[in-house]
């Protein structure tokens, strides 16, 4: 595509300071505190995920870092720079959650609006229009007017109207709410490219699998307080160790498997039995446990834990709750 | 089943604010402003025409005339203009100075009582009497109709003796001469009515409920004084007051687009592309200066495409007054944009905002003149309508398009207009921080 990112603010060199730092960010809504102390660094051309609850503080920490919200204490700076400076407005771009698009214009005329807003202007403004509508895959939808897009079209061209002005860092605030599988595909595709082209990234997301996908590290947020950092496999080794999950089905007519699975240190809830186990072999013990208690076990499933299984551990509620 | 329906439509008006406004409180609000205008008429205060009287003659005749008028309960007439505090009485107006004041809209009318009137005061049959020069202004059509009725009822009625020595005369010439005795009959008869007109100190003029009855509106007035009507604004105007209708619409509906543009900050604010848009290299105040700028532009543009169809259709003189066109709209423009924005910031919604603007636009069009013209209404009400920017503008397009006035007399309309809109742009960018940061 022949486009390098950070060509309107400072110049791709070796930079001492790390791309986003969050120090110590305290931000209280009367007597709600949104955010609880955060601290957080997003290293050079990394993917941080964004995990948390709903009301859990994601979006008051995006919109902190973008400069929409002041936080009472503690401070965000970008390559160094405090974050409300031009320099750091320049690297940072924002994909708000809402399609904050002006829906009677055209494709190409939200982008030169918003590449304007940017600075943007002549020769500068049109490559980076053609580039985001071809990044987009919107060429040939260039002149339709917003309204008449697919849904996934304008979660498109809204990601594009956040980085028309080619910052360095990129906050995708749930960029895929709402779309269509083919549509957040192709989305991921755009998101790949990007990491490609060298940007960091910050991407929220309520769906587990895409923050797998995508993200080189998970920050998990929750009562406005960051409650775990790290690789998945670094989390996952956190929160259980070496351990797996073992769920344990019954045929109907037995004695009640609820008592036995609490005298085996396990827990039953939807008819199902659930245990951690060290070791797959561990398994074999709980059949002999069962047919001994007369339990007719009909089906029995090992399960590594994933991202889901820590983030129930850690915040007790469903990602998507 | 009918009051299930009854009782959702009932819920839901009652929650959304904006209907529950438009429904009830507009109406009601409205009744009041036009009660106040046109139920003035019983409440004491009926308007009362302002005519300047010139009293060239000095007869007896004529300051009886002048007295007569002075005391008309329907019209408010006067010698000189009214001095300011501590300044003293200004000199009487002269034909010239009368007419000046006419023609700058100071008053809608004046009588200029000509040299030589004492002479022959009334006339029953024409002849040579001196004409009185009724001045007015056409864009107050019932001014000159008014004082033209109001002037012949005084002369019957301020000046009963010189009625009779008139007819008299009259008589004697159609009856081919009267006897000695008959005219020694007559002169003591008319030395006793003098001599108790004297006594009452020249207080013969009607002073009850005006009962007009002047024809008004013509070169010539018929009736026991020759009055010669003179419309000195308007007598060369091809399309007498289309630039005051243009103003007075125009500004109504440049209200409405004001109100409707400054909105886009709560659709932007809706969306989420204010919040894009501030995180970006752009500042509040810039923003609100950029809106303000295409509003003012947009609001321009309004006027000027009405004022040329008026100047195609209606034959309005536009292009011969294009400076001080061009001086009313920037400032009106500005203005009403000014007051879009203020409307937006304070408004939390789209819906709050139109039942706001609907409100104080059709409350402000109707103070300041845009549906009925101000000097039709009652004199407290005129000054009420001063708060209103129909008003200043319309005044203004009235100075330069029926006045001819030159674009340096402007100063007072432009100067309200303008500071009005810097005034109502700092508090729409005090109110706006709300946008700024959570």
């Amino acid at each position: 595509m022949g486009f390098t990112f950070g060509m309107t603010g400072s110049p791709a060199v070796a930079n001492p300071f790390p791309p986003l730092s969050i120090q110590s960010v305290l931000k209280r809504f009367g007597p709600l505190t949104a955010l609880d102390g955060v601290s957080l660094e997003v290293k050079s051309r990394e993917c941080l995920g964004l995990l948390g609850p709903n009301g859990a503080g994601k979006s008051t920490l995006i919109r902190t870092i973008v400069g929409r919200t002041l936080p009472d204490s503690g401070g965000v700076s970008v390559f160094g720079q405090p974050a409300d400076s031009p320099a750091a407005r320049a690297e940072l771009g924002w994909v708000p959650q809402e399609l904050a698009l002006y829906w009677l214009l055209t494709c190409r005329e939200n982008l030169e609006a918003f590449g304007s807003y940017q600075g943007l202007r002549g020769r500068a403004l049109r490559e980076a229009v053609e580039w985001c509508l071809d990044w987009a895959a919107l060429a040939d939808r260039a002149g339709s007017v917003v309204k008449t897009l697919s849904g996934g079209m304008k979660r498109r061209l809204n990601m594009a109207a956040g980085l028309i002005h080619r910052p360095r860092i990129v906050l995708l605030d749930e960029p895929t709410a709402g779309v269509d599988p083919q549509s957040r595909n192709r989305i991921f595709d755009m998101i790949e490219a990007l990491r490609a082209e060298g940007m960091s990234v910050i991407y929220t997301t309520h769906y587990m699998e895409e923050a797998e996908r995508l993200c080189d590290r998970i920050a998990i947020i929750d009562h406005g307080r960051l409650i775990a950092q790290g690789t998945r496999d670094e989390l996952v080794r956190q929160s259980f160790g070496g351990r797996s999950d073992v769920t344990m089905s019954f045929a109907p007519g037995g004695p009640d498997p609820a008592t036995w699975a609490a005298a085996r240190g396990g827990a039953f809830g939807e008819e199902k039995a659930r245990f951690s186990v060290e070791q797959p072999t561990d398994i074999a013990g709980l059949l002999n446990s069962a047919g001994q208690e007369r339990l007719k076990v009909i089906d029995v499933t090992l399960r590594r834990p994933n991202l889901e299984s820590v983030f129930l551990q850690l915040t007790g509620r469903s990602l998507r709750e | 089943m009918i009051l299930a329906l009854l009782r959702t439509g009932y819920r839901s008006l009652r929650r959304d604010r904006a209907a529950f406004v438009l429904s009830f409180v507009l109406p009601v609000a409205f009744f009041t402003i036009f009660g106040a205008i046109f139920g003035g008429q019983r409440m004491n205060t009926t308007p009362r025409v302002n005519v300047i009287l010139v009293d060239e003659d000095q007869s007896v005749a004529s300051k009886r005339l002048v007295q007569g008028l002075e005391r008309e309960s329907s019209l408010n007439a006067f010698t000189h203009a009214w001095p300011r505090k501590g300044e003293p009485v200004p000199p009487d107006y002269t034909a010239a100075t009368a007419e000046a004041a006419v023609r700058s809209g100071d008053d809608p009318a004046a009588l200029i009582i000509p040299k030589g009137y004492g002479d022959h005061p009334v006339a029953f049959q024409g002849g040579d009497q001196p004409e009185i020069q009724l001045l007015h202004d056409s864009s107050d059509p019932v001014a000159a109709q008014l004082v033209s009725g109001m002037l012949q009822k005084t002369v019957m009625t301020a000046m009963p003796d010189v009625m009779a020595r008139e007819g008299m005369k009259y008589m004697d010439s159609a009856v081919g001469g009267f006897t000695p005795e008959q005219r020694r009959n007559m002169d003591a008869t008319m030395a006793d009515w003098r001599a108790y007109l004297d006594r009452k100190g020249g207080d013969g003029a009607g002073t009850g409920a005006s009962a007009g009855s002047g024809t008004g509106g013509g070169a010539a007035v018929t009736g026991m004084v020759n009055v010669k009507v003179r419309d000195v604004v308007g007598e060369k105007k091809r399309s007498p007051m289309i630039a005051f209708y243009a103003a007075g619409v125009g500004v109504m509906f440049l209200l409405f687009t004001a109100s409707a543009t400054g909105g886009s900050l709560l659709d932007e604010a809706e969306c989420g592309a204010l919040d894009r848009i501030l995180s970006a290299r752009v500042s509040m105040t810039t923003l609100l200066a950029g809106k303000l700028t295409y509003n003012s532009l947009l609001a321009s543009s309004q006027l000027v495409i009405m004022f040329l169809w008026a100047a195609l259709v209606f034959h309005l003189d536009l292009f011969t007054h294009l400076p001080g066109f061009f001086v009313m709209t920037i400032s009106t423009a500005v203005a009403v944009a000014s007051f879009g924005l203020l409307l937006a910031s304070l408004s939390r919604t789209r819906a709050q905002l139109g039942a706001i603007g609907t409100l104080l636009i059709l409350t402000m069009s109707a103070l300041g003149g845009s549906m009925f013209p101000r000097f039709l209404m009652p004199e407290a009400m005129q000054k009420v309508g001063l708060i209103t920017f129909n008003a200043w503008s319309i005044d203004g397009y009235t100075k330069v398009f029926w006045r001819d006035e030159p674009v340096t007399h402007l100063g007072p309309q432009v100067g309200v207009l303008v500071g009005s809109a810097v005034v109502l742009f700092l508090l729409a960018r005090h109110f706006a921080k709300r946008w700024e940061h959570t």
